[in-house]
């Protein structure tokens, strides 16, 4: 143990709960590598930030490994094929995501071959390459945040250039009940974390590694020791810190390791603290030594199922394929929750694929909140009590019950993680947690209806002004021509015509007025 | 006495002075009320409150002249808001002048477009692209869907379409109210 950890003192943080684990469930079964599936359905968003742009046609044979959506800005993240085969359709397909809507994705019928793109870079010594060009691999690997975010994560390695990062944290805490797939990772390839983080020190100029992980994964602990013992140095080192949900919480983790709180509306940057997943770590490992792109990922599967168990699964594998491999009764069950029992989503259709961000599939034979009879809120605080963030959940609810969203945000609504301790201990049973995110996903459309509106009030008052303006320039031509009629000097052919015209005129009118007299001659 | 009156007079003249600088170095450009009021519309532009645009509406509700449930678009929250902003009671909207319906765009079935213009002049917002005998299209992006285009359309060509929610843009639901225990 380095002497860093040994005298680190830890911190707490507000509220968290104490729950029920069930994590040896999935972690009595070593992890295997789940098959490739006939057909790969590769979503293009599965990252914050913007949608990847598809870069290959249907009918277009695909290594694996290769790029087949781009990223079209910087916040965004390219994605690779995670086996070889034919693109057989690029469509709107029923992805991962609470809505259960549709989104575009690219599927890729399997080949069965697993043939790798060539030219793959390989490196030995990630210190040999400049930190920019660290990051533009990684981004060019499509790696995201792991642990559930799925952020970019070559945004999250670029320090601003006025900003010293202090520590690095790596996220191996892995709170939620059920889940198991960092541990088991930290278990198998703990050298690929490290040899990872190596890489992350160097992008970031950091000056240490913090591994932090709960100690409920005793052999996870001692797995990552060893490999610091053995590939790390002095400025990494291994810390358990006390299991507590949600510890695993970016700003929950970094209290509990500096102390220090990310202040409101501020990143982990602005406290010299950068945090990343012990998954991203070891992708990060993949991407600069082997040039593997991130094409799979651990996923746990575990609750109500035949053999709980992690498995290493390839981006886009259908859900339905994974479960019936696990051999799960998929008849039987009630509920396949994406994400931990905490703060996954209901899937409605087992139709979707895993993506960079799952990490658990959670299928439960009772659904978790069967129809709840909710009780009006009686005041208790026993919200309050256990929110990590020092929010008042009870006065979010009556707020986001009575629609009044400029009031909630005055009591921080944006602050909430949606880690559902309020939801758990809540003795009335009210789903604080979807009130929340009600209040949330309304006051973003709301916000975005307003810069609409800007956007259409200023596009019609330049369309009135244009108006004007056209009207003013054609009535200023019409001026202008009729000035230059009247100031055209006259041709001697003009002369004669005019001269011809009025010779004319005058002939006509001395004829009329001989007619108009001879009457008159009549008529005394 | 003469002092008294003298003195009266110089405070009126100075005081005077200090408000007459105020009004003419502290004037407020327009109505600040019609700009509040503009700010709460939904910005259509869809003329269906009888007026030609919001800002002509919004002056118009200032001016007490229009009642504030003239708005389909905005719906009932519009009506709510603007209740709010002007403390008066909010009302059902007016029946007359259109439903509240989901936010819709303008597609112009291209194979169809004779290449009119007449679109082009209805589009309050210049959200149609296009040239004489060329192709029309609509920019997506700025339709508003105030259906102004719909009408001067010779053959047709234009049909409003609903925005689907999409991953990016669905909402959570209200969590459902069951019967709550009262005892």
């Amino acid at each position: 143990m380095s002497p860093a950890t040994a005298f680190r003192k830890l911190f707490r943080f507000h509220g968290g709960l104490h729950l029920p684990e069930y994590k040896d469930l999935s972690t009595a079964v070593s992890v295997e590598a789940a098959p490739v599936p006939k057909r790969l359905i590769v979503p293009t968003q599965q990252h914050i930030g913007v949608a990847a742009k598809p870069m290959v046609a249907v009918g277009d044979y695909v290594f694996k490994g290769q790029k087949i959506a781009r990223a079209p800005n910087l916040i965004s993240a390219p994605v690779h094929a995670p086996s070889s085969g034919t693109v057989v359709e690029i469509g709107e397909h029923p992805v991962p995501h609470p809505s259960g809507l549709n989104a575009q994705c690219i599927i890729i019928e399997t080949d069965g071959k697993d043939v790798w793109i060539e030219q793959r870079r390989q490196t030995r010594d990630c210190r040999d390459i400049p930190p920019d060009e660290l990051r533009e691999l990684i981004r060019i690997s499509g790696i995201v945040g792991l642990g559930g975010a799925g952020f970019p994560s070559y945004i999250k390695l670029s320090p601003a250039s006025s900003r010293v990062v202090e520590t690095l944290i790596l996220n191996g805490a892995e709170c939620e009940p059920y889940i198991t797939c960092d541990d088991m990772l930290m278990r198998t390839r703990p050298e690929e974390i490290v040899q990872g983080i190596h890489i992350m020190l160097h992008a970031l100029h950091a000056r240490e590694c913090v591994i932090a992980i709960e100690d409920n994964k005793p052999e996870a602990i001692d797995a990552m020791r060893a490999a610091v013992k053995e590939y790390g140095n002095e400025h990494i080192s291994v810390l358990a810190i006390p299991t507590l949900y949600p510890g695993g919480g970016e700003k929950q983790l970094i209290k509990v390791v500096t102390g220090k709180e990310v202040p409101y509306n501020k990143l982990p940057l602005d406290v010299r603290v950068v945090c990343h997943n012990v998954a991203t770590a070891a992708a990060v490992y993949r991407a600069i030594s082997r040039g593997e792109p991130l094409i799979s990922r651990y996923i746990t599967i575990t609750g109500d199922v035949g053999q709980p168990r992690n498995l290493e699964v390839r981006i886009g594998t259908p859900i339905r394929e994974l479960l019936e491999y696990c051999a799960v009764p998929v008849h039987d069950l009630s509920a396949i929750i994406m994400g931990g029992p905490m703060m996954g989503f209901s899937l409605s259709n087992l139709d979707v694929p895993a993506i960079k961000t799952t990490n658990c599939l959670l299928a439960l034979r009772t659904a978790p909140r069967p129809q709840p009879q909710t009780y009006p809120c009686i005041r208790c605080s026993a919200c309050a009590d256990v929110c990590p963030i020092n929010l008042l959940p009870q006065q979010l609810y009556w707020y986001a019950h009575s629609r009044n969203f400029d009031k909630i945000q005055d009591f921080s609504l944006f602050d909430c993680i949606e880690c559902g301790c309020c939801d758990y201990v809540c003795p009335s049973q009210i789903p604080l947690v979807q009130y929340f995110r009600f209040a949330k996903t309304e006051i973003w459309a709301q916000d975005e209806e307003k810069k609409k509106a800007e956007i259409a009030r200023q596009r019609h008052e330049f369309r009135l002004q244009r108006q004007e303006r056209e009207k003013a320039e054609r009535a200023e031509r019409h001026k202008q021509k009729a000035a230059a009629l009247q100031d055209e000097q006259p041709t001697a052919e003009d002369t004669a015509r005019k001269a011809a015209i009025q010779a004319a005129l005058e002939r006509a009118k001395a004829k009329q007025a001989t007619a108009e007299s001879t009457p008159d001659a009549d008529n005394p | 006495m003469l002092t008294a009156i003298l003195i009266i007079a110089a405070l009126a003249v100075f005081f005077g002075l200090i408000l007459g600088f105020g009004a003419i170095r502290l004037k407020v450009e327009g109505d600040p009320v019609v700009d509040q009021i503009d700010a709460l519309l939904p910005q259509t532009q869809c003329g269906q409150c009888g007026f030609p645009g919001c800002r002509p509406y919004a002056e118009a509700i200032a001016g007490g002249e229009a009642d504030i449930n003239r708005c389909p678009p905005g719906g009932q929250a519009t009506i709510q808001a603007l209740a709010d902003l002007l403390g008066r009671d909010p009302k059902p909207l007016d029946p007359e002048r259109g439903t509240e319906k989901p936010r819709e765009v303008a597609y112009i079935h291209e194979h169809l477009c004779i290449g009119c213009t007449l679109c082009i002049q209805a589009c309050p917002v210049d959200a149609i692209l296009g040239a004489a005998k060329q192709m029309h299209t609509i920019i997506e992006k700025e339709c508003t869907g105030c259906e102004l285009c719909v009408a001067p359309c010779p053959v047709n060509c234009i049909e409003m379409i609903e925005v689907k929610p999409t991953v990016k843009t669905w909402k959570w639901p209200f969590p459902p109210q069951p019967e709550q225990v009262t005892e």
